[in-house]
């Protein structure tokens, strides 16, 4: 591996380069929310139980306690779409008459220390008139269920419908129908970091920093200076050092609509650190699907038509900005996945419950789709007597453009190449030879395959498509070569762990010539960085990556005009490296931070052909790309206890140009390791009442060290026209892929026993439930 | 509980001169009453591992240790790990082998693998893995994090 930021003569993409986060991060230098003083500390009270109308809220004497009835001039958080029979539902940053989940903020305790405001909210006496709660999506449902929100009749917020025209033609021709009854429980994204937000008044100013866990810095102005009828020049957000999000902290919160209502209201500074129980019961929640899926195969098992009826529960209010149709609509929309089927019928309803709200997180709906979608491949491998890998080789997408039944354009990738390529690397035969033997001693091993396609890079018509009101596609960076010649770029993505400022640094050296450890990416402020969407959905290297490519070639065009004109030379002949222009064939050169200086300082000679100063802006907005992978999971399960241990886990991914390899495999790493959480370990349980019974970290359980093994990737580049840079996003792939692979591996090792495993989690109770029963019925 | 008790701690061999409640944790009176804010607080029960720091040269939950009983106790926290600008082995480490991203839980792990190999310093790799599966990490997927530990420990041995 390559470990330094200085060289010469070298491409800088493609190296494996040390991070330029890292000595803040190593030294205990981090920069994160929580560490910042402030002169009040705010607990959150909030309700205890899932369902009911509240009586009365009363606060200790001399107490400062805030609740609805003093935010009356807040407007809700109510986000929307325009398409898909959206149903607009209002969330009261406190709770106002009615609550409606467990852990949803009631009131606000303000004093002075952390301590002082968990004794009040002890106090705090909430009286709450209890109603029957509605928990599972399918009992939401239920004719006669009770009604969550008066707006979303039958408890159903979206339905998105659709259907192939020859659908129904195709299906009658099936010579086999493969059917799926998948279930995907719910969990919660756990970044390291809990949610924390500071807010701070400047009285000279009248402004109010807010400085947050964010993915989003930009998006958290405009929504809480809408809410609070602000101007949002008064309002700065700061995103620092963020510890983790995987989706969890696009969402707002509000919690942080409070803290910049507290701020003003006091003309002080106020903080709030989310503690991990109420990470884990309000901290926003996913996954949580039924997925009922067909198959039609022709005779040859090729794949021909599918059929879907999705339902995702997505808690009791609809997440901003991107609302609560990001699981069920692009569960619809990518469903299909990595293979060739033109017919494809849907049907995908967003379902409200008494439970906390859905919020994206990482891979969205594609590691509950993937996970179904793969189980049914298997499942028709096996009624078609034929090999799993076999059956994929039959049905997946080989030739590109590739036009989905719903439309969606698959650029170059290599759905049949990188599943070639794991199957060699990963030794089938003698895997097989293995297993044979271990059956003998009562050992079960199986090994499990996942394809799939990873959307990245959605641009605004990949949201504009969803209805979305807000459709995050874009992003500006700004690129500074300043007189020093050192340089700055300010982006509108927020990167909390992705390695973003190493990888943007990469692109611009190469394009202008200088080494990495001169350019200092600046994120995550709103007064200092243009405006963005922020980082979530594998879109910063390919999106804020493009931008910067744009900006530094708009930089490249402008330094090499420069030389021309000081060098006296014809701007063909002009080589950019090694922090300076060059003569090519002549030793005539002059350096960047010379040209630059001359930039501001000697602007009279360049005759107005040039303009002052050496800043550039780029914006990109792509169309879309789609990254693929092959996972295997080699797996042995205990029959008698229903432990799972993954021995194994082997990657043949696609992502395109890879800019870091050492921070590229980090992100496939970290992915397949929260996978493998996901297949195995992690659920948020609710009782029938809706309280949750997984509240801390020893009943939410992450995956440890132990958990996860050795994991071998194999990379293909396939450059991606759909991304200037040829880089496709890969932030999402390793927990896309990893439930799928691991839960088939599961699925094979126990195929002596004739059982079946649909759901996610696959714990030990399930397995052993599943055993008992094909025991009993035996 | 507000009644406070005055107790000096000795975090990297500086004293801080403070008063807590019996009731405040180790984890919040190194950030709070001593400024030390490179221990992070992940869980506050104990599971996760971010606030661990080493005292009296064993790896301690910081978050299940009150403050009045460090009193008087050697406390080591990241801060403390860089001598005079040179890295610590295993921050080095860390750096060269990507075990870290957002680097929310990195300080806890560093503490942890530095307290448990000065102590063991020929641990073998099985009681090594379980000795890092006692913290969280939910960026890095742990392969680099071990792999960096490893490369520590061989440098701490002197090869």
């Amino acid at each position: 591996m390559t470990t330094h930021t200085k060289g010469t003569g070298l491409k800088w993409v493609g190296r494996a380069i040390r991070r330029l986060e890292d000595p803040a991060l190593i030294t205990g230098q981090g920069r994160f929310t929580a560490d910042l003083p402030a002169v009040h500390r705010v607990r959150f009270v909030r309700s205890s139980v899932a369902a009911g109308k509240i009586k009365k809220i009363a606060a200790p004497q001399d107490a400062m306690v805030i609740t609805a009835a003093d935010l009356r001039a807040v407007k809700k958080i109510t986000p929307m779409l325009h398409k898909f029979n959206y149903k607009p539902v209002g969330q009261p940053v406190l709770g106002e008459g009615v609550v409606r989940f467990v852990g949803e903020p009631l009131a606000a305790v303000v004093a002075a220390s952390e301590a002082a405001a968990e004794d009040i909210a002890d106090l705090v006496d909430i009286t709450i008139d209890e109603t029957a709660p509605v928990i599972d999506a399918r009992d939401a449902l239920a004719p006669g269920a009770p009604q969550i929100h008066a707006e979303a009749p039958g408890n159903v917020i979206l339905e998105g419908k659709f259907k192939s025209p020859e659908f129904d033609t195709v299906w009658k021709t099936a010579a086999k129908i493969i059917k799926l009854e998948a279930r995907s429980h719910r969990q919660n994204a756990t970044p390291m970091e809990a949610r924390a937000g500071h807010a701070a008044y400047d009285a000279a100013s009248g402004r109010v920093t807010l400085t947050c866990t964010t993915q989003m810095p930009h998006v958290m102005r405009t929504a809480i200076a809408d809410m609070l009828d602000m101007r949002e020049a008064d309002l700065r957000v700061i995103a620092p050092d963020v510890g983790g999000g995987f989706g969890q902290k696009i969402s707002l919160c509000a919690e942080y609509v409070v803290l910049v209502w507290l701020a003003r209201k006091l003309k002080s500074s106020v903080a709030w650190t989310e503690d991990r129980r109420e990470n884990l019961i309000a901290g926003f929640h996913s996954r949580d699907q039924y997925i009922a899926l067909e198959g039609a195969f022709d005779k040859d098992a090729k794949l021909l038509a599918l059929r879907a009826d999705i339902a995702t529960n997505i808690g009791a209010y609809s997440c901003f900005p991107t609302t609560c149709g990001v699981e069920p609509l692009m569960a619809m929309a990518e469903m299909p996945g990595p293979y060739d089927v033109k017919q494809y019928e849907c049907l995908a309803r967003g379902v409200i419950t008494n439970t906390c709200t859905m919020a994206p997180y990482r891979g969205v709906s594609r590691p509950v789709i993937t996970f179904t979608l793969e189980r049914l491949m298997d499942k028709a491998a096996s009624a078609f007597k034929i090999d799993p890998i076999d059956i994929r080789r039959r049905s997946l997408i080989g030739k590109f453009p590739y036009t989905s039944a719903m439309g969606l354009v698959y650029d170059e990738a290599t759905y049949k190449e990188t599943l070639e390529m794991a199957v060699k690397a990963i030794d089938v035969p003698a895997f097989r030879a293995r297993q044979k033997a271990a059956r003998t001693k009562g050992r079960h091993l199986g090994i499990g395959f996942a394809t799939f396609s990873e959307r990245t890079g959605y641009g605004s018509p990949a949201f504009a498509a969803r209805g979305m009101e807000i459709t995050p596609g874009w992003e500006t960076v700004i690129l500074t070569v300043d007189p020093s010649g050192f340089v700055e770029v300010r982006i509108g993505s927020s990167p909390h762990g992705q390695g973003l400022r190493t990888t943007l640094a990469q692109i611009i050296a190469d394009e202008i010539g200088v080494t990495p450890d001169i350019i200092k990416v600046v994120h995550g402020d709103t007064d200092t960085s243009p405006y963005g969407w922020g980082t979530f959905a594998s879109r910063s290297l390919v999106i804020s990556g493009g931008a910067t490519l744009i900006a530094a070639q708009k930089v490249r065009a402008k330094l090499i005009k420069i030389a021309s004109h000081m060098l006296e030379a014809a701007p063909g002949d002009i080589v950019l490296a090694d922090g300076a222009a060059k003569v090519a064939g002549t030793d005539r050169s002059i350096s960047i931070a010379k040209m630059a200086r001359e930039a501001y300082t000697q602007t009279h000679r360049f005759k107005g052909e040039i303009e002052p100063g050496m800043t550039e802006t780029g914006t990109y907005d792509p169309p879309g790309t789609f990254s693929n992978a092959c996972h295997v999971a080699i797996v042995e399960v205990d029959v008698e206890t229903g432990h799972v241990t993954v021995e194994k886990f082997l990657v043949a991914e696609d992502a395109g140009r890879i800019i870091n390899p050492m921070i590229a495999d980090g992100q496939v790493h970290g992915g397949i390791a929260q996978g493998i959480g996901n297949a195995l370990l992690e659920e948020i349980i609710y009782d029938e009442s809706g309280g949750i019974l997984t509240a801390n970290l020893a009943d939410y359980m992450p995956p440890t060290a132990h958990e996860i093994p050795d994991i071998e990737l194999h990379h293909i580049e396939t450059p991606s026209a759909n991304s200037i840079t040829k880089a496709k996003g890969l932030g999402e792939g390793g927990c896309i892929g990893a439930p799928a692979a691991v839960i088939n591996a599961i699925n094979d090792a126990l195929t002596p026993f004739g059982v079946a495993i649909d759901e996610i989690p696959a714990t030990p109770q399930r397995i052993r439930a599943a055993l008992r029963a094909k025991e009993q019925a035996a | 509980m507000s009644d406070k008790t005055a107790i000096t701690l000795t975090i990297n061999g500086h004293d801080h001169a403070i008063a807590v409640e019996p009731r405040r944790t180790l984890v919040d009176a190194i950030r709070e009453d001593c400024g030390q804010t490179g221990t992070h607080i992940g869980c506050e029960h104990g599971i996760c591992g971010a606030c661990t720091v080493i005292v009296d040269g064993e790896p301690v939950r910081s978050c299940l240790m009150f403050a009045v009983q460090a009193a008087g106790k050697k406390i080591r926290t990241v801060e403390g790990l860089a001598k005079d600008d040179k890295l610590h082995p295993m921050q080095q480490a860390f750096m060269d082998h990507h075990g870290l991203q957002c680097g929310f839980c990195t300080p806890g792990f560093l503490m942890l693998a530095v307290g448990v190999l000065e102590r063991e310093p020929d641990i073998g790799d099985d009681d090594l893995l379980d000795v890092l599966s006692s913290n969280l990490c939910r960026c890095t997927g742990y392969q680099n994090i071990i792999k960096a530990v490893r490369a520590a420990a061989k440098e701490m041995r002197g090869k």
